[in-house]
């Protein structure tokens, strides 16, 4: 199978504290860690799987900028064997449509089997991987956690859907989808097995080599802008119970009797 | 005596048996046996030649120094006292039956032979202690006998999914060991009584199994003695012969190898082996693979190991993941790879060549990941045996495949971006100094303000709101005492001690050179550190770093030269326990001068958890990354060591470990120990008995 | 001009699912005077009735039936919708599971821009809509400007929005016959219902809920014994069940259990947006975190902030004591 897994450099979620910048313009970076978004990961994984019980190759992209690079070594580190990254100032402050649009691109270099992309990233869109497969004409499902290749070239997948509930469906190779936390393991990549990638080359894509018009990407293109970022107005919220711990027990078993909690 | 002896008897080569004359035949059993014994050895050696590398012939006077001690003196057996006794009766016995057992073989074509040297007066009392040796190896291995079969000791079971029990094996050899004695002895009753008759002057020593035999056989004819002599001789030397070719095939094999690996046994505690013997740092890079993923990737030194384990269990009755069920049994460890060595490496046929996996073959990876390297089973070992390295070896092999539990990959990876598994930006790492702002300023080191002396603090300490606390105990300490010292702030990472220990070996080297760096910048000639880790880590796994000190070997030296006293305080009249943190007691023998700190504060009872104390210290649970992993178990191993605490009597527990406190403070509260058992840290018993710190309670 | 608004109403069993009056109210906001039509897909007596609701709630209702939409496959959707929709249409979903496998692919055959998950939105002005999302688990929001002149394609947060009172005496026009070739490469096999687990906590009125703050599986106990002690059981968020602390059957959220109960405790809940999702009804929100600054303090009633692994097992003596 080849498979094609979209991967999008993220901060790192695990202890960033998300802040705003004073003029609004965008988050606070300064002290900001990135890694693989998590969705994306998972997705390399299962991809690596899949091409270790079927053969065939996992090639990752990412539309980034240099530092995307370590990201997609990284993927490498983990068994992916290709990479390839999109980086071009003509995509800068594209929108979820273009970025879509160029790895369309980029998944016309080839023939693929399976695209794969993360469910979602930081920014909660969950749009790339839609519409990557409408742009491409694949059939797609969102949010699987779990694939078995069945004969015939068709795959058996299940989508969480609400209540904890799995939605079992057939899809057709060749077909997008997007992949949700928990599907597997990932395994460790670490220090040395991304060293180990140091010779691989890794190419760049520009809107040329992809043969892609710059209007129709990037800022130009873009029919969604991000206007600033902002922290709402906290609204009134909870009253904080105020005291020593004990007083503030005492409040709170008070305001729970009042709702008929404890006699 | 017998060494004068008339021709009483034929000896049993003289003999002839349905015609054929037994010279041959005992030429014969004496080759084969030889031959046999030499066949299987060299099939045992194999596996050794193609083994990693370990250099082990340096420091000879120390390895002769650990044969003495550890080997010839049996110096760990008495820890088990009644197995230990047995087996020191039982090793002496050996060791002085062994010339018997080849003098016999000469005896047994020419009456009176004797080994060069022991003939004489020597050879005369060299006989009345050999006879002394097989009656005392007799009765010794009747005891460990029923020992074995009948009281059944928890620590020789066998779980079934590991198999078969061993007493069998046990028993069989325990009775080869009593029928080569009893025919020994027999053999000569049958000669002296024989001699007798003959009216030589020949006694035997009271009490002893020859004494035994001579009764046994009085008053039987010349005819009778020779056919006992000649079949008492046949019976041990085909006994001996068979039970020497017998020893390479078991857990016996000890009987052979203990010697050369107490030899090779290792001399430093608290250090991990390189990746590689003979690769050195910087060709890392080219290794295809790290760490022990096959057999052959194992050193010639542990496959020795695995050959000599005597399968007594005494490794997995003191390891902490063990006691509380974890898949781990050092013991078994050991006695798996064993047998699979031997599987690869048959002796009859070839060799089986179908490589069958180490971890996810005899081992699970959970079995792996459950060590805390505390080292117990290492320093229990009377064999010399060792653990950890193989457990980081066979760690860094899953490393390297990516195979980490996902509870352990968010820590590593923060380990990696921000310096701390928490991953807590490295810009607050000092924050905890912020408390004492009001006090005095902490001196954050660097080449614009270099200190004499580096606190290097560590990850827990800095970051967690609880062990802060000992940070800013150990700050003001330092301050009393009139250390100027400093501190690295953000440019402090962790210490990688567990990194390395978890098998990220390339992610600990990133984060020493970063911290060397950091240290040499600082200007310091000297560091101390209160966490045991960090404390073991610079000590042992950094290089050309200022020589660095625990705090209370620092506390210890200052009540020595006068520079520290300590007042009645909080503490008096409470009964308090010291809990040796394993990264402080048994891997670098610091146990007593956070004692000597406790015994200084007046008014303060201290007991000691007994037999489970010092170097036989139970695990808490684990510090660094173990703090992060999931384990299965039954319970949580701090549990079993507070519930030791509670026996002693104590109200407090003090530890010397910033990781020690923290399980132990979990632990007691799933005892619901917590409202009767507190547990401090050294540090915080120390600032509170400072004589400051009175006068400051007192408002002054 | 005002956009030509259309709303995508998602049933089940004969029944509009929640989101679709809320639908209504977000729509109200891009064309305040305008028609809204709603459009439903489906097949067979459910769709019918689900229709005949919604056709008491704005004055137009597409009714698309089609054998192949049965189940709500969302590729056969699109390419109905697809067919049937004018160009420039503004269409609204409801984020949840169908909306974000319908939505994105939906806008690129409708040629039209897309923004997911939104929060709140200004009325449209000279084609340009400004509208609100958060990102980074709800730690920040930020403004965006969307160009619907050609239309558009929303899928709108549950909750964000009141359910519309409007009512109507709509006409339902069956476009079923304007619906071409449904065949496409994903077809719906069944359902694998979540495990049943020892407890059901949807009918629970008293829940007592762990999230990351528990820090370690030990410590679920604190939370078992205060459950126990108010005559309620426990439940929890998403890590708890990923790091399989708890079973999944105990999970509240979007991809959990939908909860009503009478008063829910949220201990070391950060009050992630998918987690509160699965909250409904009116509950007396306690909320118990060390960190002032968690969202779950916006939508709590009560709020304590404090180590639970200390608060917590204190309030259950007490409790324990009366």
């Amino acid at each position: 199978m080849e498979i094609l897994v979209c991967v999008k450099k993220v901060p790192d979620p695990a202890e960033n504290e998300i802040a705003v910048r004073r003029d609004g313009s965008d988050i606070d970076r300064d002290d900001l860690v990135y890694s693989v978004n998590e969705w994306d990961n998972y997705a390399v994984e299962e991809a690596i799987q899949l091409v270790e019980e079927h053969g065939g190759s996992v090639t990752v992209v990412s539309v980034g900028d240099e530092e995307s690079d370590e990201i997609i070594r990284r993927e490498l580190a983990m068994g992916a064997d290709a990479g390839k990254l999109l980086d071009d100032e003509a995509f800068h402050y594209s929108d979820g449509r273009g970025v879509a649009a160029i790895l369309a691109h980029a998944a016309r270099q080839a023939q693929y089997d399976l695209i794969l992309t993360g469910a979602q990233a930081e920014d909660a869109a969950a749009q790339v991987g839609g519409m990557l497969a409408a742009m491409l004409d694949l059939p797609y499902a969102s949010l699987v956690v779990r694939v078995e290749v069945k004969e015939g070239d068709k795959l058996e997948i299940a989508r969480e859907i609400d209540g904890g509930n799995l939605e079992i469906n057939e899809i057709d190779l060749p077909c997008a989808l997007s992949i949700q936390t928990g599907i597997n393991e990932p395994r460790y990549v670490g220090i040395r097995g991304i060293r180990k990638t140091a010779s691989v080359e890794v190419p760049v894509l520009g809107a040329a080599e992809l043969g892609l018009d710059p209007g129709t990407v990037g800022r130009a293109g873009a029919k969604v802008r991000k206007l600033d970022y902002f922290v709402p107005e906290l609204g009134q919220g909870a009253e904080i119970l105020q005291g020593s711990r004990e007083e503030i027990a005492d409040q709170l078993i008070a305001r729970l009797r009042g709702r008929g909690v404890i006699q | 005596m017998l060494n004068k002896i008339d021709n009483a008897l034929v000896p049993p080569a003289g003999t002839a048996i349905l015609g054929m004359p037994m010279a041959y035949v005992y030429l014969l059993i004496t080759c084969a046996g030889i031959c046999l014994f030499a066949y299987i050895l060299h099939k045992r050696l194999r596996p050794l030649l193609l083994a990693a590398p370990d250099p082990r012939l340096d420091r000879i006077g120390e390895r002769i120094g650990k044969v003495a001690r550890i080997w010839l003196g049996q110096w760990r057996q008495p820890r088990y006292l009644l197995a230990g006794i047995i087996h020191i009766f039982i090793f002496a016995g050996f060791i002085i039956l062994g010339l018997r057992s080849l003098q016999l073989i000469l005896m047994g074509f020419w009456q009176g032979a004797s080994l060069p040297g022991l003939d004489g007066s020597t050879g005369a009392a060299y006989n009345l202690v050999k006879d002394y040796a097989a009656t005392w190896v007799f009765v010794a291995c009747i005891i460990a006998a029923v020992r074995r079969g009948v009281f059944r000791p928890a620590r020789y079971q066998v779980p079934p999914s590991l198999g078969k029990d061993h007493l069998g094996e046990a028993l069989l050899v325990l009775g080869l060991i009593c029928a080569l004695v009893v025919s020994e002895s027999l053999f000569e009753a049958s000669l002296q009584n024989a001699a007798a008759r003959s009216g030589a002057a020949v006694s035997a020593s009271p009490l002893t199994l020859l004494w035994a035999g001579r009764l046994i056989l009085g008053g039987l004819g010349m005819p009778t003695l020779q056919a006992v002599n000649s079949l008492s001789y046949f019976s041990h030397e085909v006994v001996f012969f068979f039970f020497l070719c017998f020893l390479p095939l078991g857990k016996h094999f000890h009987v052979l190898t203990s010697l050369f690996n107490v030899f090779f046994m290792r001399l430093d505690r608290g250090k991990v082996k390189p990746v590689r013997n003979g690769v050195a740092e910087d060709q890392l890079d080219d290794l295809p693979e790290f760490g022990v993923s096959k057999l052959e990737d194992f050193t010639w030194k542990h496959i020795l190991d695995f050959y000599t384990c005597a399968d007594c269990g005494r490794c997995s009755d003191r390891c902490p993941a063990n006691r509380v069920n974890r898949p781990l049994s050092p013991r078994f460890l050991t006695i798996k790879a064993r047998d699979h060595v031997c599987a690869q490496y048959p002796l009859w046929g070839k060799t089986a060549g179908a490589e069958q996996e180490l971890v996810g073959g005899i081992y699970s990876d959970d079995e792996l990941w459950s060590c805390t390297t505390c080292g117990a089973c290492e320093q229990e070992c009377p064999l010399g045996i060792e653990y950890i390295d193989k457990i980081v070896d066979l760690r860094r092999g899953l490393v390297d495949l990516g195979r980490v539990p996902q509870s352990l990959q968010k820590p590593l990876g923060a380990l990696e971006k921000r310096g701390n598994p928490w991953g807590k930006s490295q810009r607050n790492r000092a924050d905890w100094a912020k408390a004492l702002a009001e006090e005095f300023a902490v001196t954050i080191a660097g080449p614009k303000q270099p200190v004499e002396t580096l606190y290097f603090v560590g990850s827990v300490s800095s970051y967690d709101e609880r062990m802060q606390r000992i940070a800013q105990a150990t700050a003001r300490v330092l301050r009393h005492v009139g250390v100027k010292f400093g501190v690295l702030g953000k440019a402090e990472n962790d210490g990688g001690h567990e990194v390395r220990r978890f098998g990220e070996e390339s992610l600990f080297l990133a984060l020493r050179d970063a911290n060397t760096e950091a240290i040499l910048n600082s200007g310091a000639s000297r560091i101390v550190t209160a966490d045991p880790h960090d404390y073991n880590a610079l000590k042992n796994d950094y290089r050309g770093i200022p020589p660095v000190m625990h705090l209370s070997q620092l506390l210890s030296q200052e009540l020595e030269r006068g520079g520290l006293a300590l007042e009645q305080g909080p503490y008096a009249d409470k009964t308090v326990v010291y809990h040796d943190p394993c990264y402080l007691g048994r891997h670098n023998g610091l146990y007593d001068e956070p004692r000597r700190v406790i015994d200084a504060i007046p008014g303060i009872r201290r007991v000691e958890m007994e037999g489970n104390c010092r170097d036989r210290s139970f695990c808490c649970g684990g510090g660094g990354l173990a703090l992060f992993y999931e384990p299965e178990e039954e319970q949580r191993i701090g549990v079993v060591r507070v519930s030791m605490a509670k026996q002693s009597g104590a109200q407090v527990i003090v530890t010397a470990c910033p990781f020690c406190l923290a399980n132990i403070e979990d632990a007691l509260k799933i005892a619901g120990l917590d409202q009767k058992i507190e547990v401090i840290d050294l540090m915080e018993l120390v600032e509170q008995h400072l004589p400051v710190a009175r006068r400051a309670a007192a408002g002054g | 001009m005002a956009p030509q608004v259309f709303v995508y109403v998602a049933h089940r069993g004969g029944q509009a699912a929640d989101p679709a009056l809320e639908l209504l109210s977000a729509a109200r906001v891009l064309s305040p005077n305008g028609p809204v039509i709603a459009v439903a897909a489906g097949h067979g007596a459910g769709l019918d009735q689900v229709c005949r609701d919604m056709a008491g709630r704005c004055l137009e209702v597409w009714k698309l039936s089609n054998e192949a939409l049965a189940y709500p496959n969302a590729e056969a959707i699109r390419k109905c919708v697809t067919g049937v929709l004018p160009s420039g249409a503004v269409l609204l979903l409801a984020h949840d599971t169908l909306g974000m496998d319908l939505g994105p692919g939906l806008s690129i055959k409708l040629d039209s821009p897309f923004v997911s998950d939104v929060v709140a939105m200004d009325p449209p002005q000279d084609g340009v809509l400004k509208l609100v999302r958060e990102e980074y688990g709800g730690q920040v929001s930020t403004h965006l400007s969307c160009d619907i002149s050609g239309g558009a394609v929303l899928s709108i947060r549950s909750g964000a929005f009141p359910a519309s009172e409007e009512t109507a005496v709509g006409e339902v026009r069956d476009k079923s016959p304007d619906i071409g070739d449904l065949s496409c490469g994903r077809r719906f096999i069944k359902i694998v219902g979540a495990e049943a687990g020892d407890v059901d906590i949807t009918k629970e009125e008293i829940l007592v809920s762990v999230g990351r703050g528990i820090e370690d599986e030990d410590n679920i106990e604190i939370a078992e014994d205060l459950a126990k002690a108010l005559g309620g059981v426990v439940s929890c968020s998403r890590p708890i069940v990923d790091a399989k602390w708890l079973e999944k059957p105990r999970q509240v959220g979007t991809s959990g259990k939908t909860v009503k109960p009478k008063v829910y405790l949220a201990l070391g809940i950060s009050g992630s947006f998918q987690h509160l999702g699965g909250l409904k009804g009116n509950p007396f929100i306690v909320a118990v975190n060390k960190n002032p600054k968690a969202p779950i303090f916006q939508v709590a009633d009560v709020g304590v902030v404090d180590d639970l692994l200390e608060f917590v097992p204190l309030l259950t003596e007490i409790i324990d004591n009366h």
